[in-house]
């Protein structure tokens, strides 16, 4: 088991979105998030989806995006270079003055921005990947007794081969 | 010049071929009613259940081949479709089902009849889509019948507000289309084809499982020309059941849950299974780890998606059944398999297929007179025991039609499938193999029948019980016969294990039910009444409803409990 990626373009057009995401809940596939928006063609929506599974499920699950209509190609991300970058931003509450000094240091280490900030709150809005944000919230939540987080899902996109520079 | 959407829709029908609609008339799509009461070439058909006319349709694609063409209401008409749609899905049937919708501006108002049909079906249909704008129905409308009937056929539903029906707009109907992301598969890897037939080439113990996706690639004939060729084996699926000759000596029986004793021994000791159109459903594995333990696995399918999902196979070969064995055939060459054959002779008469013949009219003595007493007929069934047993013994050419719910497993669907079939082939005869249980379903639809002078020979297997599930309650439930009594009424005793003469009386009775409708009922109990009867229907020009008492307790045998190995059998 283990953290795939897949980037999907679809028809831009009602129900699609219900129709991907009806396919992991009726199959029971664990799907971690999805993001959908339109692409540089306004027809065309481009999703990407993170599921964890075995291999055997990741390939059904490919072929079973393949067979819908309304999929237009499934390219899996998982082995191969990608730039891939989640929006989140946590908003760190009931803090001393000690406590927000400590949120901007933490803030100043993993890179992001302080969006806004408060009597008692420091707002951060982080753009890393997934896993660096996963690492972020949990070093917030072991040291501050109010973490409120909204995470908007990853989006990721092929690398520009080493060739084509 | 413009035309209104309900004018565009009957173009497409024409366009399309279409000369049968199965519709049920309501608010929504009173104006697609309206222009077919002008239409004089197509026959629109009344059924009395929405449930019963999706399965018309349905054993009318069967039988002709074409696409099976609803049209119904919004909200319930709609939602009374479901369980047909899933069907036609699972076995993949081409229908096209319009159905009404309220007007645009009323959608999301929970307006009277309002029902969200493309989001109810959507995990039960090959496609689905309300049409939003009216220039844009042509277009959808010629998809539909392009996504139902091209590649792995299926079910589509076309949603149309009620107010498109009546805009005008563009009268072009699309001679074709092209959708991006539909591309069914047509030719076949050749280079996998190759790998496979290395493999059977070396094969020692080499065996065919030939499944509904041979039949729905009308390849019988391939089939058997290269079964013959190559001198393998074959068994089948239900679904595949008459893609071979059942009396061609390559031919073993159908494997499964309820299959051959041999077939299913075969499919164990096998070294290579060389699958054809089947998706490996648990009803012909069994224990996934047990299947086919010996043996190397080839599966040819036109779904990238059934290859490897069920059963991991070692070459997979993505293409139609036709395209797939008409290029084998080139190669084909004889293998030695005498003592192979042998092997599975040998297990066939340790365990032949058979059923007791002691007392009454037994099940299999019945299909024996049909088997005798008609040439090349359409046999549709319902399902349950009487489904299965069908499936053992009905004799089949390849050009004969054996129509049955084998993925859904729909009770209900036998009788008003197989007055489909016989609105769809009035030539031939169609005889409905059916249950006492599965035949109430839906056995309003004989007015359907009545009305469209389409006789059927309906054969109910009465035995008081819903014998499928009482003959699991028998062997693995202590005879505790929870709910499976179609006699048991509230004054019987608790606890009752098993009919006695204490028994209250069965209702209906359907011999005065089938007069009530003006076609003739028999009730038969001895073999001899058999014979008149079936020779009474062949000279009746209405509906024969012929309704045979077997024995209260049958069961269908052999059995693999479910979970459980193929080759551990129940045989007694």
């Amino acid at each position: 088991m283990k953290n795939r990626w897949i980037a999907l373009y679809v028809e831009n057009q009602v129900g699609v979105l219900a129709k991907v995401s009806g396919l992991f809940s009726a199959k029971s596939y664990n799907l971690q998030s999805l993001t959908v928006g339109t692409t540089e063609d306004e027809t065309v929506s481009r999703m990407t989806i993170c599921v964890t599974s075995d291999d055997v499920t990741f390939e059904q699950i490919k072929k079973q995006l393949n067979t819908m209509i309304e999929v237009i190609k499934v390219i899996d991300l998982t082995n191969v270079p990608i730039h891939m970058k989640e929006i989140l931003f946590a908003k760190v509450g009931r803090c001393t003055f000690e406590e927000k000094q400590e949120v901007f240091q933490i803030a100043e280490v993993f890179r992001v921005q302080v969006a806004d900030i408060g009597k008692d709150s420091v707002l951060l809005e982080c753009k890393l990947t997934e896993r660096r944000n996963n690492e972020l919230i949990a070093l917030l939540k072991s040291k501050f007794k109010s973490v409120e987080v909204v995470r908007g899902g990853a989006v990721a996109i092929e690398s520009i081969s080493t060739s084509c520079r | 010049m413009d035309i209104t959407g309900r004018k565009l829709f009957v173009k497409a029908l024409h366009e399309e071929k279409v000369d049968t609609v199965f519709g049920y008339p309501g608010g929504m799509v009173i104006d697609l009613f309206d222009e077919l009461y002008k239409e004089t070439d197509i026959n629109v058909v009344l059924p009395r259940h929405e449930q019963g006319l999706i399965h018309a349709a349905e054993g009318y694609a069967k039988a002709t081949g074409k696409v099976g063409v609803c049209v119904v209401t919004s909200g319930p008409g709609a939602t009374n479709l479901i369980t047909g749609l899933a069907d036609a899905h699972y076995d993949s049937i081409p229908l096209v089902c319009i159905t009404g919708q309220v007007p645009l501006g009323l959608i999301g108002n929970d307006a009277f009849q309002e029902v969200d049909i493309v989001g109810m079906t959507r995990s039960v249909t090959k496609y689905g889509v309300t049409v939003r704008e009216r220039k844009d129905l042509g277009k959808i409308l010629k998809m539909a019948f392009h996504i139902a009937s091209t590649g792995k056929p299926g079910p589509v539903v076309v949603d149309i507000p009620k107010d498109i029906q009546t805009e005008p707009g563009d009268s072009e109907y699309p001679s074709s289309v092209q959708i991006r992301g539909y591309k069914p598969v047509e030719g076949v890897h050749v280079g996998q084809l190759k790998k496979a037939y290395k493999l059977l080439k070396n094969a020692r113990k080499p065996l065919i499982l030939s499944g509904g996706g041979v039949n729905i690639a009308k390849a019988g004939a391939e089939l058997e020309k290269f079964a013959e060729k190559m001198r393998i084996p074959v068994v089948t699926t239900v679904m595949g059941k008459g893609s071979i000759s059942t009396s061609h000596p390559y031919y073993i029986g159908n494997s499964g849950l309820h299959g051959r004793y041999a077939a299913n021994i075969a499919v164990s000791e096998c070294d290579v299974l060389f699958s054809i159109g089947t998706r490996f459903n648990d009803r012909i594995t069994g224990d996934l780890n047990e299947f086919a333990p010996k043996a190397q696995i080839v599966h040819i399918d036109i779904e990238t998606a059934s290859i490897s999902r069920n059963v991991v196979v070692d070459v997979p070969v993505v293409a139609d059944a036709k395209t797939a064995l008409e290029k084998l055939l080139e190669w084909a060459e004889p293998l030695d398999t005498v003592e192979w054959m042998a092997e599975i002779a040998a297990w066939n008469k340790e365990n032949p297929l058979q059923m007791r013949r002691d007392k009454g009219l037994s099940p299999q003595m019945i299909f024996e007179e049909i088997n005798q007493q008609f040439e090349k007929p359409i046999v549709v069934t319902d399902v349950g025991q009487h489904q299965m047993w069908a499936a053992q013994y009905i004799d089949m050419d390849r050009s004969d039609l054996f129509i049955t719910s084998g993925g859904l497993g729909t009770m209900g669907f036998g009788f008003p499938a197989a007055v489909g079939a016989k609105i769809g082939r009035p030539d031939q005869t169609v005889i409905c193999v059916t249950g006492d249980g599965g035949f109430q379903m839906n056995m309003q639809e004989m007015a359907t029948a009545v009305c469209q002078n389409a006789p059927v020979i309906v054969c109910i297997f009465n035995n008081y019980y819903l014998g499928m599930v009482r003959q699991m309650q028998q062997l693995f439930y202590g005879k505790r016969y929870s709910a499976t009594c179609l006699r048991k009424r509230i004054t019987c005793p608790e606890g009752c294990k098993g009919p006695g003469e204490q028994c209250p009386p069965y209702e209906p009775d359907f011999v005065k039910w089938a007069e009530s409708y003006g076609v003739r009922g028999i009730r038969v109990t001895t073999a001899e009444e058999m014979t008149q009867a079936f020779e009474e229907a062949k000279k009746n020009q209405t509906s024969t409803v012929i309704e045979f008492m077997i024995a209260t307790e049958e069961i269908v045998l052999p059995m693999v409990k479910g979970g459980n190995p193929m080759s551990k059998m129940i045989l007694k």
